[in-house]
């Protein structure tokens, strides 16, 4: 298990990374963390010709606030994102779904970007990024764009981003007051992959429920007022349009029952935690 | 740095545990086997090489990473600790190396020093975990011969969390 | 001042071993050094569960940058022998696949390189060409009358049947009261060592001799098997083994065909040789223990009596029987009846071959699927008889007082008293509480249930129990039996204690004990022995039972150590009573000093008595041989070959494990908790407690990972699922409770040291106690493990509630189970039918609309060769694809047929497409089902699953466009899907 041969940039810039990116286009990939891209390589799942590693632009280590979103830069650490002091407050989702996401040693280096660009769906990250109806901002040398979450992610490790474009940065809209929120996975160990991921927000009647991990990427609906037989009835056609898939751990059978289950659960408390 | 060519073999230059160190990899070598293969470092395991055992787990610049998803050029310049960097300055073992010999966490010793460079750094972040907290963080590694039992029992006794 | 000498044997001591493996200085075999010049291996293995070779083309991989060569299995098969096995039976298997190959995972070809990166480069360069055959999967199918044959020249893929009558079981059945049944199914599963397995070898033509550097972990009746197959005599295989390897649980014996290829590999290329598995080879090829079905039966009073069992067991050995195989079925052949007092058994043991990694030796060795047959079948007796479980145990057990006891099949309990352990577990692990407390989980409506195991825990092998899988005539010929261990206590002429052994340590600590029980001898203490384990078949003492397996240690290599170190002593003791002019037998040894025992003051250091033996070797007395290097051997004589009524002593000490558990289940997800784990051990006397603890908390954490996570699993065809540690799910520190250890010391009668196993019985017990704790908390007959939540949910959650009024379930054909991909769809197209059959009738159109395709040769109507690169998200792969069109239905419908292959795998598919003309257009509708097989199938679960389904189900998904299918993709502005390029191609456009 070893990579197959790759020239490597380790880019000192964003211009740099997306120079390289311009010229080499889908034969390069960005290695930031490397969580996701070096066990592709290892397995020789991906053979690029060319590695941008994007791990030492300062200039994309960052955590900032920005017109209504936290913005977080492309080089930033899952770590540095949990260890954030505005997360509880700003963040209150993604700081409910951190314990589920990897262990201790993958967030040291995973970055947050690398887990939404990789779009796998289970995955907890792209989500909370859907849930909260979050933007992935994606840049070129040719220029820059925001996606919106639903956009972004087009199926299974697929993304709207084009060969010559990087994830820059990723925005989390901040948490509207009065509103709450709440997390639940099932994985068969801790830190695994979640078999059902769900992510929901609730503000006044209105309720968000996203879940992972059962379509080939991450669905939201929205519902307003319901409960009790209504909100079975709501998760069950839910489930139902998700499908789900079988796969070695599970059943798509499962995986719909963990949305009914576990949907209900985390609804309600989403909603106890309203203000 | 400029572009590295595929076929060539690079000149590194790092700290490793304090100390400068030099070597040569192609981009596409994994540090773990940089470390033990370029270096003869006989501290570093290497149990799965995508990223989920932590037997290679090692410390680059302060935080812990698997040195199978990292490759060897991605160092340079860089601080590299392995579990060396653990050993006091009079020698032997540190007090929660003393800790596990004396709990018998380990057994074939494999997983020990990868379990050992995590917790340098978490203890760091946190001193006085609780058994569960614990439990959560070594959830990174795998070990197969000790249940984890006698692992939980050296570092609680260590950091005076001993029930 | 008092010279009276602290014994250490008993004590938890401090392991001498963790100094250097703490500090990182311990040398595992990856670190050993090598000669220059060694050439690294990486090894091509089979994407098919079962296909014939009908070509391999190397020329290119071998004109690699830094490649020396590149083999195959006619290489290999011209310079060695196929493999011996127990059975004669033509199961030919040599060290690289040679004609056919029988698993998904088997070696087909060795790259050897300068390094290994290289290696694995000249490996993407070759080129072989699969007839693929229907394999055999499941081993009660694979016995059935027209299954596919794993190996032709056998004549059925079950290779060796026996019966075995012990008592009057036929009587007992007759007589009973009721008879209570069970069948159950053990899945594969494996230990998993951290490390891989690593084999260095130097041929040296001189000599004509192999020097083997590896992890092997014996036993060494596998030397023979692979110096025969290496064509050489035992001494000119020279095998070394290293003092620390990463872990073994009997798992790296099976090292073994690697060693063949890699000194095969050394010889034909005249340069030493190394190879270092990885993960995925592990997982994938490395062993499994194997699956079992078993039918059991029990006849009972209605008091709960078991008078009788009867077995049907059905041994699943893969694709091989590959030394010690098969062990698992004829090692707990003595103790079938387990902890009980059960005369009446009858036996059908029957070994099947299936298209799977070959079975090995794995922790446990046969007891955890002989144990949850018999385990699982007495909770059924309690249910069915309505008594209490833990009851009808006690009932049945070995009563007190009868030891040594002669077990119905031959096993001779060497000492217990399983009642007062019983009795003390209950105690101490508070079941009293236990089961108020499921009582009142009851009362609130949760899942919650208790369940038991009581197990005999047999240690130490005797060489002689594969005999019994012959028939008497042919064993009466050669008789085998014993199990023979060796230490040598090595004092040099500064008086410090050498000691070497032959118990190739794989983490438990050996050396600590060894100087323990050295240093009691001679009144040193541990830390004056010096213990060195790396072993040397060229200058240590090894016999075949040499090695690490079967929980052998403390009774044999211990012992062997004992006596060396007795002789040792003798041999001191005689020098000293000539200096100190006091008889031999009147000397004490302590705290370094040999002195009279009735005047402690008449005293010499044991060093100066050393020293003269080296020093002053004419002083000595004169029938004794100068210096002190004293080699302890023994074979233990109850270790008899089986007797002709077929029994057998097949190990030589016997623990008692009783374990009780509680666990509860989340009604939402059906995850398993364990809440409260008792266990019990009876293991003789322990050498150093604290390591023994260790081995039990080891045990049972593998043993909590096969009741709930870990299983290989395989598809239909042979494919193989879980190649990575995220899917194949070793359990983490979150996952395993602390179990609660009660400890009882019955000596052992049979060994000097008192001391039995303890390393192996919580994989017996463990599983089956959880399994039984879950069918108590279901209220249900049978469970088969691992039990996922997955698996308890579609147990506890009934009929899934259907689809809203109006809505459709997704149809069947739309999911994806394990490798199998499947799917349907529809589209429209707004040219005519007529237009769109021709396009795809249209080789030219044809090559324009397969994505990445780089070249497309008609090999025949219809029929088609080409090259494509595909990927889906990040992963790429470039592949060799095969496509046919038949059932042709102008212009109404076709079936595609396809078949992928490339480094990262296969698929092998078909679909059929119907074309319908729709409002001047065409209404397309397909539909399709791929099995993938090879890296994709086996990574392609937790991981890296999306990279590889959606890889998958893209190159399908475009095949179906070829046909003019597929759903409608929203086309990205940049990038242009199939679909548009599909509609670009018919010239139709949007």
């Amino acid at each position: 298990m070893k990579p197959s041969p790759f020239d490597y940039i380790r880019a000192a810039s964003a211009e740099e990374a997306l120079d390289g990116l311009a010229a080499h286009g889908e034969d390069a990939r960005i290695l930031a963390g490397g969580l996701s891209l070096v066990p592709m390589l290892n397995f020789r799942l991906v053979e690029p010709a060319m590695v941008i590693d994007i791990s030492g632009i300062g200039a994309l280590d960052y955590i900032r606030l920005d017109n209504g979103a936290v913005e977080i830069g492309a080089a930033t650490r899952q770590s540095a994102l949990e260890r954030w002091d505005g997360i509880a407050d700003r963040l209150p989702l993604v700081h409910a779904a951190f314990p589920h996401i990897g262990h201790y040693q993958t967030r040291s280096r995973g970055t947050v970007c690398g887990s939404v660009a990789h779009s796998d769906p289970s995955s907890e990250l792209p989500l909370c990024l859907a849930v909260l109806g979050g933007e992935a901002v994606l840049r070129s040398a040719a220029g820059e764009r925001r996606v919106a979450a639903s956009d972004f992610q087009t199926g299974m490790l697929t993304t709207a981003k084009r060969d010559d474009e990087m994830v820059a940065a990723v925005r989390f809209p901040v948490a509207e007051p009065g509103s709450g929120y709440a997390f639940a996975e099932m994985a068969q160990r801790r830190g695994d992959f979640a078999i059902v991921a769900l992510a929901a927000s609730a503000s006044g009647e209105r309720v968000r429920l996203g879940v992972g991990g059962v379509a080939d990427h991450p669905t939201v609906r929205q519902w307003d007022g319901l409960a009790g037989g209504a909100l079975d009835d709501a998760l069950n056609a839910f489930a139902w349009e998700l499908g789900g898939y079988d796969d070695v751990h599970a059943t798509a059978r499962y995986r719909r029952e963990l949305v009914r289950r576990l949907g209900r659960k985390v609804i309600e408390e989403a909603r106890s935690c309203r203000s | 740095m400029p572009q590295l060519n595929r076929d060539t073999r690079h000149a590194i230059s790092f700290t490793l545990n304090g100390k400068p160190a030099q070597g040569h990899a192609e981009p596409r070598m994994l540090l773990s086997d940089f470390l033990v293969h370029e270096l003869g470092l006989t501290s570093v395991h290497v149990g799965c090489e995508h990223g989920v055992c932590g037997a290679c787990t090692v410390r680059i610049d302060g935080a812990v990473g698997r040195a199978c998803l990292t490759f060897a050029v991605q160092v340079d310049g860089k601080k590299v600790d392995t579990v060396e960097s653990l050993t006091p300055e009079e020698g032997g073992l540190n007090e929660l190396q003393k800790s596990f010999r004396s709990n018998h966490g380990l057994q074939c010793g494999y997983c020990t020093p990868g379990i050992l460079m995590s917790l340098s750094a978490y203890l760091e972040e946190n001193p006085k975990p609780s058994e569960d907290e614990l439990r959560d963080m070594l959830s990174g590694h795998l070990c197969r011969c000790t249940g984890y039992v006698n692992i939980v029992r050296a570092v609680m006794e260590h950091v005076g969390n001993a029930p | 001042m008092s010279q009276t000498q602290e014994k250490y044997v008993g004590q938890s001591i401090d392991r001498v071993e963790d100094a250097a493996l703490l500090t990182g200085s311990a040398m595992f075999s990856d670190h050993l050094p090598t000669r220059s010049g060694t050439l690294h291996a990486a090894i091509l293995r089979s994407p098919h569960a079962h296909a014939e070779i009908a070509a391999i083309d190397v020329s290119r991989a071998r004109a690699m940058p830094g490649v020396a060569a590149v083999l195959t299995g006619e290489d290999v098969k011209d310079i060695s022998d196929p493999f011996l096995i127990v059975l004669r039976q033509p199961i030919l298997q040599w060290a690289l696949a040679v004609g056919k190959v029988r698993y998904v995972g088997e070696p087909v070809v060795v790259a050897l390189a300068t390094d290994r990166y290289r290696a694995e480069d000249a490996l993407s360069a070759v080129e072989i060409a699969y007839r693929t055959l229907e394999p055999a999967v499941d081993p009660e199918a694979a016995t059935e009358e027209g299954a596919p044959l794993v190996h032709e020249a056998v004549g059925s893929n079950i290779v060796s049947v026996r019966d075995f009558a012990y008592g009057d079981p036929d009587a007992a059945f007759a007589e009973a009261d009721r008879v209570v049944k069970l069948k159950i199914s053990y899945p594969r599963n494996s230990h998993t060592p951290l490390e891989g397995f690593v084999a260095s070898v130097a041929y040296d033509a001189a000599t004509e001799s192999y020097d083997v550097q590896s992890n092997f972990q014996g036993p060494y009746s596998t030397h023979t098997v692979i110096s025969k197959a290496l064509r050489v005599s035992s001494s000119r295989l020279r095998m070394r083994t290293p003092a620390f390897s990463g872990g073994g649980f009997g798992v790296k014996v099976q090292v073994f065909p690697y060693i063949v290829l890699m000194g095969a590999a050394s010889k034909i290329v005249g340069r030493p040789v190394k190879w270092v598995e990885d993960r995925l080879e592990h997982l994938s090829g490395a062993a499994a223990a194997p699956n079992r079905v078993i039918s059991i039966e029990a006849a009972v009073k209605n008091d709960g009596t078991i008078t009788g069992f009867r077995f049907d067991q059905l041994d699943d050995y893969g694709a091989f029987l590959r030394a010690p195989m098969p062990g698992p079925l004829y090692r707990m052949h003595g103790i079938l009846t387990g902890a009980y007092d059960v005369k009446n058994l009858a036996v059908t043991n029957r070994l099947v071959l299936t298209n799977k990694c070959p079975s090995g030796m794995i922790r446990g060795f046969g007891g955890p699927q002989m144990y949850y047959a018999i385990e699982r079948l007495v909770q059924r007796i309690a249910v069915e008889l309505e008594l209490d479980h833990y009851e009808v145990i006690r009932k049945n057990l070995v009563p007190a007082g009868v030891f040594p006891y002669r077990a119905a099949a031959g096993a001779l309990l060497d000492s217990g008293d399983y009642p007062a352990a019983l009795e003390k577990a209950e105690k101490e692990g508070k079941l009293a509480e236990l089961r108020k407390r499921r009582d009142e989980a009851r009362a609130e409506g949760r899942l919650y249930g208790i369940g038991f195991a009581a197990i005999v825990e047999p240690a130490q092998s005797n060489m002689g129990y594969l005999s019994n899988i012959l028939p008497l005539e042919e064993r009466r010929k050669n008789p085998k039996g014993g199990a023979v261990s060796n230490a040598t206590v090595n004092i040099d002429p500064l008086g410090t204690v050498n000691v070497t052994a032959d118990s190739i340590p794989q983490g438990q600590g050996h050396m600590t004990v060894l100087s323990q029980i050295v240093a009691d001898n001679l009144g040193l203490k541990p830390g004056d022995i010096h213990v060195n384990l790396e072993h040397d078949t060229a200058k240590d003492a090894w016999s075949i039972a040499t090695g690490n397996y079967s929980s052998r240690f403390t009774s044999s290599t211990a012992v062997a150590a004992d006596r060396a170190a007795k002789k040792a002593r003798a041999k001191l003791a005689r020098i000293a009573s000539q200096t100190l002019n006091v008889p031999a037998d009147r000397l004490e040894f302590g705290n370094g000093k040999i002195y009279a025992a009735d005047n402690p003051d008449n005293a010499v250091n044991l060093y100066r008595v050393a020293g003269s033996a080296h020093w002053t070797p004419g002083n000595l007395p004169d029938d004794m041989e100068p210096g002190i290097r004293e080699i302890g051997s023994w074979s233990p004589p109850e270790l008899e070959p089986p007797n002709d009524k077929d029994q057998i002593n097949s190990s030589l000490t016997y623990g008692f494990v009783f374990d009780f558990c509680g666990v509860e289940i989340d009604r939402d997800t059906g995850a398993v908790k364990i809440d409260k784990y008792v266990t019990m051990h009876d293991s003789g006397t322990l050498l150093n407690p604290r390591l023994a603890e260790g081995q039990v908390h080891g045990a049972f954490a593998w043993a909590v990972g096969c009741a709930l996570h870990e299983e290989f699993a395989y598809g239909e065809d042979g494919s193989f699922l879980n190649g990575t540690f995220a899917d194949y799910l070793v359990p983490t520190a979150w996952e395993v409770p602390e179990p609660q250890i009660v400890h009882m010391e019955t000596p052992s009668l049979v060994t000097p040291l008192g001391a039995k196993g303890v390393g192996e019985g919580n994989c017996m017990s463990t599983p089956v106690c959880i399994a039984n704790a879950v069918c108590d908390a279901l209220g249900i007959e049978n469970v088969t493990l691992p039990l996922s939540p997955n698996k308890v949910s579609a147990l506890i959650h009934g009929e899934e509630r259907p689809p809203p009024d109006g809505a459709e379930a997704p149809s069947a054909a739309r999911e994806v189970a394990g490798n199998v991909i499947a799917g349907a769809g529809e589209a429209f197209v707004k040219s005519p039918p007529g237009e769109v059959w021709a396009a795809l009738l249209d080789p030219e159109k044809l090559a324009s609309v397969i994505p990445g395709c780089h070249a497309l040769e008609r090999v025949d109507e219809n029929d088609y060769r080409a090259e494509v690169s595909i990927g889906a998200g990040p992963v790429k792969g470039r592949f060799k694809a095969n496509v046919r069109l038949s059932d042709l239905d102008p212009p109404n419908a076709a079936t595609l047929t396809g078949a992928l292959t490339g480094m990262l795998g296969l698929s092998e598919g078909s679909g059929r497409v119907t074309l319908a003309p729709k409002d001047g257009g065409t209404a397309l509708s397909y539909d399709y089902r791929i099995e993938v097989s090879g890296t994709v199938a086996a990574v392609g679960g937790r991981m890296l699953e999306g990279a590889a389904r959606a890889l998958v189900r893209q190159f399908f998904e475009r095949f179906a466009t070829v046909l003019g299918g597929g759903e409608v993709a929203v086309a990205d502005e940049a990038a242009p899907s199939w679909w548009t390029r599909l509609l670009a191609a018919l010239g139709i456009g949007r």
